[in-house]
């Protein structure tokens, strides 16, 4: 089909979203937010995340589709993020979703999350303005993943180069902004903080880089592109800690300084470790911690020196929405992908390699 | 004019029925219904389409939805309102909502009167014929529960003509009041129900609702003039979350 017109569905997190494109034109980004509601518990609460989805999804169905201008009966195909992600959260967005594929007899697309970050890439006056580079890789960074992606076709071979183990790094971020007493989320108040602060106050590690889970380019260790925050978020502590057992004021911005660089620092090198040694060229740049100004300056910087060309999607379009899963889908259905049956499962830990269920 | 009924507040389960405005009888065209309380997101949606198919109807054919809206576990019962409100909108009918326990006082209702003309009041059942479903109509108040996991149930009360007085709770079984108790949740904990003073009534130790009942209980209450319910979830339990302390200060 030349230029379906997609509306795609995301509920995976905290965010409801509903996007539609006619092939790689975005014609509605339409997201519903539940954040506010888990501010008092420093942290996503995935049943709350859940019921909130349950009322904003008709609602931005309704709202996408005028500020698309166009009808239900017009749509093409549907698509919904069958995962990862939070599973109740996800199980909303794909009930919704085969609801319609019921209601109209529309074809559904089930759709990976995380290439779907990557799906944003090909929109029209978007960063690659419609049609992906060779030698693509993403750094995917937020607050429920951190991942390095080599995507070889979108539609149909994607490989995850590295993760984290442990904590996704905004999740690191809200951890700490927490313990400093910053609010949620910690993202933006951290870095906000960290301007004011020295980023060799202290040395905080940097998870999983020692030799033994490093090897070598030709012996790679177990770890060589993965990430670990959890004994980043313990360093913190203990620093807070003795802080406060010596009677003296805790270095609220230099700690929040140098917590950011460990983060940062660690992020983008093994990011650009991977970009090298696999051969990739060209990095997006997504999720929501995209946002942070210290992370998009050193991997831009970082990228620079390696050769890479680095693009950044617009804000709207790194954190989640459903644009990008209508994007990804529109360019499966181009390609002559099948859709899903619609039995399909929402699957919380979707590998990277199925782009479409 | 064609009602659709879901229901996912313990199995999955969704009815077609043909009614006319004003008449409390319906025909339950068609039904399917899980035997498991976890896969409602996977057979939720293909089975209504198998509904619709197998009736020869689309959607355009269905003039309302009524959906159980609970008590029931969060994710089960979000997935027949998700499903229930996308169908509304995007067939544009009205959707109402209906307490998920009326399906089964509905069903305890029913199941007395046609015992009733089969076998006469008085009848029990022969012992050993423990496939015959017994004298099950209330003379008097009655409970329905189902298994809200965590070793509690969701209740109500119900008068012997099936009107809901009150609930639904949720509790442990031994603070249910003593009156028959009707439903899964009641066969479950039938020893600490009967400690209680409750009596799990036979043959409905594991009654579900199903959307079937739910749809002939509709019926009726539109017959009577009475509104359905917004579709809402009833909880009936905050999220677990707890607010963090404050950070214990190292001194
Ligand atoms: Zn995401």
């Amino acid at each position: 089909m030349n230029q379906p017109l997609v509306l795609g569905i995301e509920s995976s997190c905290d965010e409801t979203g509903v996007g539609i494109v006619r092939g790689t034109t975005l014609l509605a980004n339409t997201v519903s937010s539940s954040m506010d509601e888990h501010v008092r518990f420093g942290g996503v609460i995935p049943e709350i995340a859940s019921r909130a989805h349950l009322d904003a999804l008709v609602p931005a169905l309704r709202e996408a589709l005028e500020t698309a201008g166009v009808t239900l009966d017009e749509i093409d195909a549907l698509a919904v993020t069958s995962g990862p992600g939070l599973a109740g959260a996800l199980m909303v967005g794909v009930c919704g979703a085969k609801a319609l594929s019921v209601a109209t007899g529309k074809p559904l697309y089930a759709i990976n999350h995380l290439v779907a970050h990557v799906g944003v890439g090909l929109l029209d006056g978007g960063v690659y303005g419609g049609r992906l580079p060779e030698d693509l890789g993403a750094l995917l960074v937020s607050g429920g993943h951190t991942e390095i992606l080599r995507v070889r076709n979108i539609a149909s071979d994607v490989e995850l180069l590295g993760s984290t183990i442990d904590d996704a790094a905004g999740e690191a971020y809200d951890k700490v902004a927490r313990l400093l007493g910053l609010g949620y989320p910690g993202g933006p108040a951290i870095d906000g903080l960290a301007r004011e602060g020295d980023p060799k106050a202290f040395r905080f590690p940097r998870g999983l880089t020692q030799p033994k889970y490093m090897g070598t380019a030709e012996v790679p260790g177990p770890h060589r592109y993965d990430w670990s925050f959890s004994g980043l978020k313990t360093a913190v502590a203990r620093c807070v800690e003795q802080h406060e057992a010596a009677g003296k004021p805790v270095p609220v911005a230099d700690i929040a300084a140098s917590f950011q660089e460990a983060v940062v620092d660690v992020v983008t090198a093994k990011a650009v470790l991977a970009c090298r040694e696999q051969g990739i060229r060209n990095l997006l740049l997504g999720g929501g911690v995209a946002a942070n100004s210290r992370l998009r300056e050193l991997t831009a910087s970082r990228c620079a020196e390696a050769g890479i060309s680095l693009a950044v999607p617009s804000f709207s379009l790194c954190t989640d929405n459903g644009a990008m899963v209508a994007a990804l889908a529109a360019r499966v259905i181009m390609d002559g992908g099948a859709p899903s049956d619609l039995a399909f499962a929402p699957d919380s830990s979707l590998p990277v390699t199925t782009v479409s269920v | 004019m064609i009602l659709l009924a879901i229901d996912t507040s313990a199995i999955a389960s969704a009815a077609l029925l043909r009614w006319h405005d004003g008449d409390a009888e319906a025909a339950l065209l068609a039904q399917f219904a899980t035997e498991d309380t976890k896969s409602h997101a996977e057979v939720l949606a293909p089975g209504i389409r198998a509904l619709l198919d197998e009736q020869g109807l689309t959607g355009a054919h269905v003039d309302r939805i009524v959906v159980g809206v609970g008590p029931g576990p969060f994710t089960g019962l979000r997935s027949g309102i998700a499903t229930a409100r996308a169908l509304a909108f995007a067939w544009d009918v009205p959707l109402g909502g209906l307490m998920s326990l009326d399906a089964v006082a509905w069903d305890v209702v029913a199941s007395g009167s046609s015992v009733q003309t089969i076998r006469g009041p008085r009848s029990t059942p022969a012992s050993g014929e423990t496939d015959a479903r017994p004298l099950a109509a209330p003379s008097s108040d009655f409970l329905v529960a189902t298994d809200a996991r965590r070793r509690e149930v969701y209740w109500g009360r119900y008068t012997a003509s099936g009107a809901l007085l009150d609930g639904p709770h949720v509790a442990y079984p031994d603070a249910l009041p003593p009156l028959p108790a009707y439903g899964a949740g009641a066969g479950i904990y039938g020893e600490k129900l009967a400690a209680a003073g409750a009596v799990v009534v036979p043959g409905f130790e594991r009654a579900q609702p199903t959307a079937a009942s739910l749809g002939l209980a509709a019926v009726e209450r539109l017959a009577r003039g009475q509104a359905l319910l917004d579709t809402a979830p009833r909880y009936l339990r905050e999220s677990d979350a707890q607010v963090p302390g404050p950070r214990k200060k190292a001194l």
